[in-house]
C-alpha cells in the first residue's frame, strides 16, 4: 500500500524535529514521576545488596518469581523491533516508515530494562562478569557452556549490539539533519560528531541503504535465537510444566505479539504526546493491528499446543502442574485473566475495521494483550516451581512482596525515561525515511497519465 | 638465577593445574574408585530428628527460628519428611529423610554458570560456595529442592558463636548450600590415613547425621566398595532398596530401604507414590 503524501519537506522537517528542540512542561513532570520510582527502586536494590535477597517474596522451593517473569516479559517486548522494523524492511512494506525507529527504540530500552532483572535477581550481582563473560578471570573455571544462564548473554548481547547498530545507521541521516537545524552551536558540534560526517551525497545514501538491509536480514537469525535461549532457561530443567520442547517457539510468538502491542500504544501514545498526528494515522494503526490477529492466533496455537502436549504426555506431575495453572485457586484467577486480556478481548475486537481504526480502542487493547502477556509469563514460571517436587512435603507457595511491585514498576518506568530521553535529545520519528517514502509515494503528471514520480530499483 | 629457576618451576605447575579443577566427565564416577553414598533404612528410621540437629550443629547451619520456619526459608540439609498415611483414627506417620543425593547425573550440576556445583571424582556433588553468584538455577533444576539459599548473613548470638565448628565455611549471604556429606570429615579422615600410611577403613568416615542416628538408619559408606557392611545390607536387601524420585534418572548415591510393614493397606495414594518406585 502506497502512502500518500501529507507534508512536504519542509513541514515534515519542521514537525518532526519539534520535540528534539522544544521543552514542553509536561516532559519535565513525566520525566519526575518516573525518576521517583526509578530512586525508590534505587533504594531496594541498595537494601538488597547490603542485606540479601531477604526482601523478595522468594522462599524455599520458590527462587524464581517476579524478577524473573519481569525478565522474560521485557525480552518479549523487544522483539518488537526487530519484528516490524526488519521484517517490514525486507517486504518493502511502505507503511512501515514512521514506525520504525520507534519500534527499534522501544527494543534497545526493553533490553537495556530487561538485562537488569537476572543481574539484581541474582544473590552477589557484583560477580556478574564471571557469568556473563566468557574468561577465566584467574579463578581457573570459565563460566559453564552447558548452562543456559551462559548462552542467554551471548544472545542477548548480541541482540542488543546489532539492535544499536541498527538503529544507529538508520539514524545517521537524521543526526545531519538536525545538525543542520541545531539552535546552538553545541547541540551542532554534538549532532555533528553523532552524524560521522552524513552530508547526503549518493556514495553515503548508498552505503547506509545497504547497511540497513544488510542489518535487518542478520538481526532475524538472532531475532529468533534470543527468545527461544530465555525459553531453554526453563525448558533444559527438569521442573515438570517447564520441560517442553514447544517452548522456543511459543515464547518466540508470545515475545511478538505483547512486542508489536507495546509498539502499538507507544505509537498512539507519541501521535499526541508529540504531536505527530500528519505522520501517525489510522492507516497505520490498521495495518499493524491486522498484523496482529495473525501473530495472536498464531500464539494461542501454541499456547493450546503447550498445555495438549502437558495432558497427552499423561505424565502425572506435567498434569499437576497444569492443574495448578488453570484450576486451582490463585492461579485459576491469572489463567482466567491472562487469556482474556491476551486473546478473547482483543482478537475479536480488531476484527472490526472500526475498532482497528480507533485510536483509543486499540490503546485499550494493545494495553490488555500486555497485561496478559505479563501474566502469563508468571503463570508459565511460578506454578511449576510451586509444585516441583514429587516431594509433596516441599511444596510452597509464592507471595510477591512490596518490594518487587516497586522493582517491576520501575522497569516500566525506567523503559518510558528511555523512550522519552531518546526522543528528546534524538529524532523519533525517522525523518528521512519518511521523506524517501512520500518521494516513491509522489505522482506526476505526465500528458493524460499520472505516473509514479520515483522509480524503484 | 635458581629462584627464578624456582619461579618458573611453580608457575609452570601452576599453569598445568589450571583448568584441573573441574574433573573430565572420563573421571568422574570412574567405577574403581570411591563413591561416597548413604543407605537409609526407613524400617529403622523413627523420625526423632537427632540427624538434623546434628547436621545443624556440625555444618554451622543458621538458626532456624520460628519466623524462619513460617516463611520458608528455613535451612535444613538434611530433613524428615512426614507423610501420613491413611486416614484419622488409623492414620500412620510415615518419615524419610531427604538430604542432598549426590547424584551421578546431577540435574543441578548443568545448570550452573559458574561451575559453583560439580561433580568430583569421589562422587560427591561439591557446592564451592567462593564460586557461587546465587542465581538459584540449580535449586530449580533440583528434584529433590536440598538446595537452599542464604537471604542473609547467618547470625549466631553471643555465646553460640563459640560453638561454630572452625572445620567448615560460614555462608554468606546469596549464595546456595547443601549437604556435603561432611566432607570436612572425609577430608580428615583421608588424612589421617595418608600420615599413617593406610587405606581409610570401611566404616571410619561418620558424617554428622549417620553418626548421630540412634537406630543406625543411616549408615554411610562408599558404594563402591563390595565389602562395606552397608553396601551389603543394601544387597541383602535388594527386595525393598530404591532411589527417590528414580524417574528422573539422577542416579542418586543415596539409596532407601522400604519400611517393612505386614500391615500396610496397599493403595495408590499420591504421598506414598512419591516414594515408592520400588
Amino acid at each position: 500500500m502506497q502512502e500518500p503524501v501529507v507534508a512536504d519537506t519542509k513541514t515534515s522537517n519542521r514537525e518532526l524535529l519539534d520535540f528534539v528542540f522544544a521543552w514542553p512542561a509536561w516532559f519535565f513532570a513525566v520525566g519526575g514521576a518516573l525518576n521517583g520510582l526509578l530512586v525508590a527502586a534505587f533504594v531496594v536494590v541498595i537494601l538488597m545488596l547490603m542485606f540479601g535477597l531477604q526482601f523478595l517474596g522468594y522462599s524455599h522451593p520458590v527462587y524464581w518469581g517476579f524478577l524473573i517473569v519481569n525478565f522474560v516479559f521485557w525480552i518479549g517486548v523487544s522483539h518488537a523491533g526487530i519484528m516490524v522494523s526488519a521484517i517490514l524492511r525486507l517486504t518493502q512494506a511502505e507503511w512501515r516508515r514512521p514506525v520504525t525507529r520507534a519500534a527499534e527504540v522501544l527494543t534497545i530500552f526493553s533490553l537495556l530494562t530487561a538485562v537488569q532483572f537476572p543481574l539484581i535477581h541474582s544473590g552477589r550481582p557484583w560477580r556478574t562478569m564471571y557469568w556473563t563473560f566468557p574468561y577465566d578471570w584467574n579463578r581457573g573455571a570459565w563460566p559453564n557452556p552447558r548452562s543456559p544462564l551462559v548462552w542467554d548473554p551471548s544472545a542477548i548481547f548480541t541482540y542488543l549490539t546489532s539492535t544499536i547498530l541498527f538503529v544507529y545507521v538508520a539514524l545517521l541521516p537524521d543526526l545531519a539533519l538536525a545538525r543542520d537545524r541545531a539552535p546552538n552551536p553545541v547541540s551542532r558540534a554534538i549532532y555533528g560528531v553523532l552524524a560521522m560526517g552524513f552530508r547526503g551525497t549518493t556514495r553515503q545514501w548508498r552505503i547506509q541503504t545497504v547497511a540497513g538491509l544488510l542489518l535487518s536480514a542478520i538481526i532475524l537469525p538472532i531475532f529468533v535465537s534470543v527468545h527461544s535461549i530465555v525459553s531453554w532457561d526453563f525448558a533444559v530443567t527438569s521442573v515438570p510444566g517447564w520441560h517442553n520442547t514447544i517452548f522456543a517457539p511459543y515464547f518466540v510468538i508470545g515475545a511478538v505479539h505483547s512486542g508489536v502491542s507495546a509498539v502499538v500504544t507507544v505509537m498512539i501514545v507519541m501521535r499526541y504526546a508529540f504531536g505527530l498526528k500528519r505522520f501517525i494515522t489510522r492507516d497505520h494503526i490498521d495495518s499493524l493491528a491486522r498484523l496482529l490477529i495473525v501473530v495472536a492466533t498464531v500464539w494461542l496455537f501454541f499456547f493450546l499446543l503447550d498445555f495438549f502436549f502437558g495432558l497427552y504426555g499423561t505424565e502425572p506431575a506435567e498434569v499437576d502442574t497444569w492443574q495448578r495453572r488453570l484450576v486451582e485457586p490463585p492461579w485459576v484467577v491469572i489463567a482466567i485473566t491472562f487469556i482474556i486480556c491476551a486473546y478473547i478481548i482483543p482478537v475479536p475486537m480488531w476484527m472490526f475495521r472500526a475498532i482497528r481504526r480507533n485510536f483509543f480502542w486499540m490503546f485499550v487493547t494493545t494495553i490488555l494483550v500486555n497485561v496478559g502477556m505479563w501474566l502469563e509469563r508468571y503463570m508459565v514460571v511460578v506454578p511449576a516451581l510451586e509444585r516441583k517436587s514429587g516431594l509433596t512435603f516441599t511444596y510452597g507457595d509464592y507471595a510477591p512482596s512490596l518490594s518487587e511491585f516497586i522493582l517491576v514498576a520501575a522497569s516500566f518506568a525506567l523503559v518510558i525515561l528511555g523512550f522519552l530521553t531518546f526522543s528528546k535529545l534524538l529524532p523519533i520519528m525517522p525523518a528521512a525515511d519518511i521523506k524517501e517514502g512520500q518521494i516513491l509515494a509522489d505522482r506526476i503528471r505526465v500528458g493524460r497519465a499520472n505516473v509514479p514520480a520515483a522509480m524503484r530499483e | 638465577m635458581s629462584s627464578s629457576a624456582n619461579e618458573a618451576a611453580s608457575r609452570a605447575s601452576a599453569v598445568s593445574s589450571m583448568g584441573q579443577t573441574i574433573p573430565t566427565d572420563a573421571e568422574v564416577g570412574h567405577p574403581e574408585g570411591v563413591r561416597w553414598g548413604m543407605v537409609v533404612d526407613l524400617d529403622r528410621c523413627t523420625g526423632c530428628q537427632a540427624c538434623v540437629v546434628a547436621c545443624q550443629a556440625e555444618n554451622n547451619i543458621a538458626l532456624n527460628e520460628e519466623q524462619r520456619v513460617l516463611e520458608r526459608r528455613a535451612k535444613t540439609w538434611i530433613r524428615i519428611e512426614r507423610y501420613w498415611e491413611g486416614e484419622f483414627p488409623n492414620a500412620k506417620a510415615r518419615f524419610i529423610p531427604v538430604l542432598c543425593q549426590h547424584c551421578g547425573n546431577a540435574p543441578c550440576e548443568t545448570v550452573c554458570p559458574v561451575w559453583a556445583t560439580y561433580h568430583n571424582n569421589e562422587g560427591l556433588n561439591v557446592q564451592v560456595y567462593n564460586r557461587c553468584i546465587g542465581t538459584r538455577f540449580c535449586a530449580n533444576g533440583c528434584p529433590y529442592s536440598v538446595r537452599y539459599f542464604n537471604f542473609w548473613n547467618p547470625e549466631w548470638p553471643e555465646p553460640m558463636n563459640n560453638q561454630l565448628n572452625p572445620d567448615v565455611t560460614v555462608r554468606t549471604k546469596g549464595i546456595i548450600e547443601k549437604c556435603t556429606f561432611c566432607v570436612q570429615r572425609i577430608n580428615r579422615v583421608q588424612v589421617t590415613a595418608k600420615t599413617e600410611g593406610r587405606e581409610i577403613r570401611s566404616g571410619e568416615v561418620q558424617p554428622a547425621c549417620a553418626q548421630s542416628c540412634p537406630t543406625s538408619a543411616l549408615v554411610f559408606c562408599d558404594l563402591n566398595d563390595p565389602e562395606s557392611a552397608p553396601a551389603q545390607l543394601a544387597e541383602a536387601e535388594a527386595g525393598r532398596s530404591y532411589t527417590l524420585l528414580e524417574h528422573f534418572g539422577t542416579d542418586p548415591g543415596v539409596i532407601y530401604l522400604k519400611k517393612v510393614d505386614p500391615h500396610a493397606e496397599i493403595h495408590e495414594d499420591e504421598h506414598v507414590h512419591a516414594g515408592a518406585h520400588a
